[in-house]
């Protein structure tokens, strides 16, 4: 007992640090290590990356809003996105064929991969327009972060807004009706539409994923998905994990977060491709 | 222009520390209970309740949690984790309205009830 409660803490630490950092929650990790590595039901598997999610998102959103790098407006904003988006899956989930929603979301991904290994080759983190995005003024989302790798604020401009909206729609959609994670997808949303930076997408994507995952995890939490003896361990060494991790991604530099990735994000979009066309591994 | 826009950032820098603390007090709570009745269950070596069952009701959860069941009082951590979240949209909400952003009052609000509503069609998923 005291060795499942120790692994998973272990677990946890790693599922937190590279959540955090790379904005994308920890059901990622965590679903195939407990369903794949500890033979764990999906039921159960499923319910505990839930709180996964919540508790990368709760432990790395304290260091980030300390640090200023979050943008507050910008999370509320395309909640509203991907809460209805959720829903509206929900309610879509036996008359909207899946197979369509994995391959559009596939190529989105795969399209995003691509589009960050550009903007890594070009080497520019940052958008400055002579005129600034309409909407974006309006809505006040434009920022400013404190880059501690480049120990200077960075002003920031946002832009595509109804593209970011959208997609961000489609992201609750997806995770609504398939019961994925979604944070790959908030992350694309605001660096390869919206034109954000990577810190600030992948810290205000963590905070938006907790916001989602919290109205699921109440359904799961009452059903009985949710087994303390694996969740609550995995959920405290997630929370240490997250702190650490939301530090470490403060310092490293964009650069090297996006080349850990592009890797990632081209995985779960032909995963995702693959699953659409009906291949199977 | 350049000085409304570094007014917007001073005022954001305040909203946020405010809900960093709050953020860090529920953090801290729900991990503080968690680990309570993790050392119980480790110690006693007994989850309190017969089987691989668990309290599913919040009556249950919170009479197991007076009589110090270690799986009550987990489930109980876990609860306030999930919460946590939604005090960040309410007090995202109160922090707006301080900083006198109606149109972002108005949104945050617009979010919160949307997840009320999530929570009681029982929204899966994410």
């Amino acid at each position: 007992m005291i060795q499942t409660a120790l692994i998973m803490m272990g677990v946890g630490i790693f599922a937190g640090i590279a959540g955090s950092i790379l904005g994308i929650g920890g059901g990622m990790i965590i679903t195939p290590i407990l369903t794949l590595g500890m033979g764990l039901n999906i039921k159960y598997a499923i319910g505990a990356s839930i709180i996964a999610v919540i508790a990368t998102s709760s432990g790395s959103t304290i260091a980030y809003l300390r640090d200023n790098v979050l943008n507050l407006r910008v999370a509320m904003f395309l909640e509203i996105a991907t809460t209805t988006g959720a829903i509206t899956g929900a309610l879509l989930t036996g008359v909207l064929d899946p197979k369509y929603l994995y391959l559009l979301f596939g190529c989105l991904l795969v399209f995003s991969g691509w589009n960050m290994y550009r903007k890594l080759r070009r080497g520019q983190e940052v958008l400055q327009r002579v005129e600034p995005d309409r909407i974006a003024t309006k809505l006040k989302l434009n920022g400013t972060y404190y880059d501690k790798a480049e120990m200077k604020n960075v002003d920031y401009q946002v832009e595509n807004v109804p593209a970011g909206f959208t997609v961000m729609f489609g992201a609750g959609v997806a995770s609504g009706l398939l019961g994925i994670g979604s944070g790959a997808f908030k992350v694309m949303a605001m660096d390869t539409f919206m034109k954000m930076p990577l810190k600030p997408s992948s810290s205000t994507s963590n905070l938006m994923m907790g916001v989602t995952a919290a109205a699921s995890a109440t359904v799961y939490f009452f059903n009985g998905s949710i087994l303390p003896g694996i969740a609550v361990p995995m959920a405290l060494g997630i929370l240490g994990g997250a702190v650490i991790g939301s530090r470490v991604m403060q310092i490293l530099p964009s650069r090297w977060i996006r080349i850990v990735f592009i890797p990632i994000i081209l995985y779960i979009g032909l995963q995702m491709l693959f699953k659409g066309l009906g291949v199977h591994f | 222009m350049q000085e409304k826009q570094t007014a917007t950032a001073k005022e954001m820098a305040q909203v946020e520390t405010i809900i960093g603390r709050i953020l860090q007090v529920g953090v801290i709570v729900s991990a503080i209970v968690m680990l309570i009745g993790l050392v119980i269950f480790l110690i006693t070596g007994q989850s309190g309740y017969p089987g691989s069952t668990m309290p599913l009701s919040m009556g249950a959860i919170l009479v197991g949690t007076w009589h110090l069941k270690a799986y009550a009082i987990m489930m109980l951590g876990t609860y306030c984790l999930i919460l946590t979240p939604v005090l960040r949209v309410i007090v995202s909400i109160y922090a707006f309205y301080k900083e006198r952003d109606h149109l972002y009052v108005a949104i945050t609000t617009l979010v919160l009830l949307i997840l009320l509503f999530a929570l009681f069609i029982g929204v899966h998923g994410d």
